[in-house]
């Protein structure tokens, strides 16, 4: 069997990658989540919130550990596997990745350890400031990622000289084209990720029976948050299509599995993309939704994949397939959001226990959807590492050889099929406990400072 | 005018680098050390004397990293796959401990295998980065701005001697900050296991400083023509005082001391490496400003750089402050 070098490292990339992003697609909500929480107690007074906040606090303490071990791994991989890329785009991306590197570094280092072991030793505002700024710290990680990434896909403010790029403009590299779109896109989709798992365990809650005020209001609180959220989702990707159409349209056409282009052109639902035929098989199309949805016009020209060399397609089913599961989880979020609101009209949103056990079942949706959009815009970014510049197959280490790129991938897999389950066990263990178990008297962990936490004076758990 | 921002940057990189090996070294050394610790107490309080720090230490190889992408991507692009599978070892072994690290508190039924992995863990890490040192100092196969060789030219007798010799030197520095960190009969065997590692640490340097100039003759060049040797002579000299300050603290009563002469020796044996390859950064190759990045990317990233580095380093140092003293078996943990 031939082992390609390249294939293998593509894989070994999105397996790497694939496992670090689920991480900040939590974090990132869960770091706003908490803010706002600190915010709610702080203004009210009320205890609830605090109890709720030092329940996702422990939880997030646990999965920012995890994503700083997987994201150490991240750089590492420019050199290793991709260190043509690296030789040709480091004029431009280092420092963005630098910015992040600092900026993540600084969050941690000064206001992390506030949040989880400074609760008793700062006061309240303070410790209200220091969850702002892990939130604003997750937020500005995101900024910069995402800035490379666009750079990726949309490259702006640049000159090439002998194959490498050299930086002429940084506000046109930092804000590309693509920047916006998708970093509101992404940050929406990394709120809505984080939802969707608040809301499964406060129905957890509610239905144990034990912590069903915190339940309910975690509950509530997040289906309203969603209620804006998810529709407002839908526009932010109507909005990030319309860009890939105008910056991208290669890459649009192999999401639509769109051979020829043509004005008044149906949508199609399903298909079995042929990439060799240069055709679809088996289709389900709803005539002129296609030009409706992709130019907002119904006589617009939705580009086909026959307008570019076949060398410079990307692999369709991949894009095809990965964007449908995106957008219809978006849908079907969508509808749980519509029955949520049925219910509070009748009074009935802690009740129904058909709609409980529904919202524990959809607590991974907004990390599928997430994985989903990301195959979607990074294979859809294919044949190329910076579209249009710079292609995958000349951006690989040339020394590697397929084995060495096998027992690496071995490796990688072996280890994040132990870490992550294993995680995931000790988040679930801090659920199965609630939040009352968690607010009593254990320090706050994480791979930071812990001290003894003080039970509040004024917060009586047994309530004598 | 363009400013010539490479020396600010080679002083950044190369102080990024040193504190990472510094900080992480200490830790993983204490990572070692910890699979010879005889019973339960005694590992919970070596696994305190670290649980505030660890993780603060392992971010500076982040920064080290991407520094190096930043700064000098030449070098970035032709070291990294030449070191591939040690490179690999490194980040597989450091996921492992950092996570056997945090599961060791929270998953009392699989106590052993995470204590397990904790230890195997900093070793392996420990020779995977002695191994790329080696191979670093030896230099790759280059052609044009790529690495032509194969993913295990890094594996050599040397760098295999470098990886081991790296062993010992974090243990040395482990059991520094151990006897810094605890009393009584753990002190005591910390003390035994410094002595050990001392030992090795000397034998590897004085063979690593031998061999060196004989593989090498730029280096032996560097380091015994007229008038360098002049210049150069007193880096050995100092190193073997410290070597004898070393050595008789681990022998007396200081708890402060094993630790700072165990940095010294650090000190120098960085410092000796700088010597025998400055001004390359790809050794044979390429020079530090041959393999640096356009002045517009230095002087982009060095604005956030100098603004933000001197607080990383004031709240760093802050957090060791706030947890000097003796550790404490029963604070933080359960």
């Amino acid at each position: 069997m031939h082992l390609d070098p390249l294939v293998l490292s593509r894989l070994q990339f999105a397996w790497v990658v694939a496992f670090h992003i689920l991480l900040p697609a939590f974090t990132v909500g869960l770091a706003s989540y908490i803010a706002v929480l600190e915010g709610m107690h702080f203004v009210t007074k009320k205890e609830i919130y605090f109890r709720i906040s030092v329940f996702w606090t422990k939880i997030f303490a646990i999965s920012f550990g995890m994503g700083v071990v997987s994201g150490i791994v991240m750089p590492f991989q420019f050199g290793t596997n991709w260190s043509r890329y690296a030789d040709a785009t480091a004029n431009i991306l280092s420092p963005l990745l630098g910015y992040e590197g600092l900026t993540a570094f600084f969050l941690e280092a000064s206001f992390l350890g506030v949040l989880l072991f400074g609760r008793h030793l700062v006061p309240r505002w303070a410790h209200f400031v220091a969850a702002l700024m892990v939130a604003l710290g997750t937020l500005l990680s995101t900024f910069w990622i995402l800035s490379a990434n666009s750079w990726m896909q949309t490259p702006a403010g640049f000159k090439m000289v002998d194959g490498r790029f050299f930086p002429t403009d940084w506000l046109a590299i930092i804000f590309n084209p693509s920047f916006p779109y998708r970093f509101s896109h992404n940050v929406t989709g990394f709120y809505i990720t984080t939802g969707f798992v608040v809301i499964a365990v406060g129905a957890y809650l509610i239905r144990q029976k034990k912590f069903t005020e915190e339940g309910r209001v975690m509950f509530s609180m997040t289906f309203w948050l969603l209620s804006v959220l998810v529709p407002l989702q839908i526009v932010l990707g109507d909005m990030h299509g319309l860009n890939t159409f105008k910056y991208q349209p290669a890459k649009l056409a192999a999401i639509e599995a769109h051979w020829s282009p043509e004005r008044r052109a149906p949508l199609t639902l399903f298909a079995i993309p042929d990439q060799k035929d240069e055709t679809n098989h088996d289709v389900i199309e709803v005539p002129l939704l296609g030009s409706i949805i992709l130019t907002h016009d119904l006589n617009g020209e939705v580009p086909g994949l026959k307008q570019f060399p076949a060398d410079q397609r990307a692999p369709v089913a991949i894009p095809f397939f990965s964007f449908r599961i995106m957008v219809g989880l978006g849908f079907l979020m969508l509808g749980v959001i519509m029955l949520s609101w049925w219910l509070r009209l009748r009074h009935r949103l802690f009740e129904a226990h058909w709609f409980l056990r529904l919202c524990q079942w959809f607590a991974p949706i907004g990390f599928i959807t997430v994985i989903a959009g990301w195959v979607t815009t990074e294979v859809g970014r294919q044949p190329w590492t910076v579209y249009g510049l710079l292609r995958t197959a000349n951006s690989v280490s040339p020394s590697l050889t397929g084995f060495d790129v096998i027992l690496s991938l071995i490796g990688y897999m072996l280890v994040y099929i132990i870490i992550f389950p294993v995680g995931i066990i000790l988040m679930a263990r801090v659920v199965r406990k609630g939040p009352l178990e968690a607010a009593k008297r254990e320090p706050i962990e994480g791979g930071q400072p812990r001290a003894p936490v003080i039970t509040p004076p004024e917060y009586n758990p047994h309530g004598h | 005018m363009v400013i010539d921002f490479v020396p600010l940057w080679t002083l950044i990189l190369g102080a990024a680098v040193f504190f990472y090996v510094l900080l992480d070294g200490f830790d993983l050394g204490v990572g070692i050390l910890y699979g010879f610790a005889p019973d339960r107490a005694s590992r919970s309080l070596i696994m305190n004397s670290i649980s505030p720090v660890w993780d603060g230490n392992e971010t500076w190889l982040i920064l080290g990293s991407v520094g190096l992408f930043a700064a000098f991507p030449l070098a970035f692009a032709i070291i990294i796959p030449a070191v591939y599978f040690p490179i690999l070892i490194m980040l597989l072994a450091l996921i492992f401990r950092g996570v056997a690290f945090e599961f060791h508190f929270r998953d009392a039924p699989h106590v052993t295998v995470w204590d397990r992995a904790f230890s195997i863990g900093s070793g392996v890490a420990t020779f995977a980065q002695g191994i790329v040192l080696g191979a670093f100092i030896q230099g790759f196969n280059v052609a044009g701005r790529k690495f032509i060789g194969s993913s295990f030219d890094c594996f050599t007798p040397f760098s295999l001697f470098t990886g081991l010799a790296l062993v010992f030197g974090y243990g040395l520095l482990g059991a520094g900050w151990l006897i810094l960190k605890t009393e009584g009969e753990l002190q005591k065997r910390s003390r035994q296991q410094g002595r050990i590692c001392f030992i090795g640490v000397v034998i590897a340097v004085g063979i690593v400083s031998l061999w060196t100039p004989l593989m090498d003759h730029d280096i032996a060049r560097r380091w015994f023509s007229l008038p360098n040797i002049f210049y150069l002579t007193p880096v050995p000299i100092i190193t073997l005082l410290l070597a004898f300050f070393e050595w008789r603290s681990l022998n007396n009563q200081s708890e402060v001391a094993p630790f700072i002469w165990a940095i010294g020796l650090f000190l120098m044996s960085y410092l000796g490496i700088a010597i025998s390859l400055f001004p390359m950064i790809v050794p044979h190759h390429f020079t530090l400003w041959e393999a640096a990045s356009a002045p517009e990317t230095q002087a982009f990233l060095i604005v956030g750089t100098l603004f933000l580095l001197p607080i990383i380093l004031m709240y760093s140092a802050w957090s060791y402050w706030v947890f000097r003293g003796k550790v404490q078996s029963d604070v933080g943990y359960h």
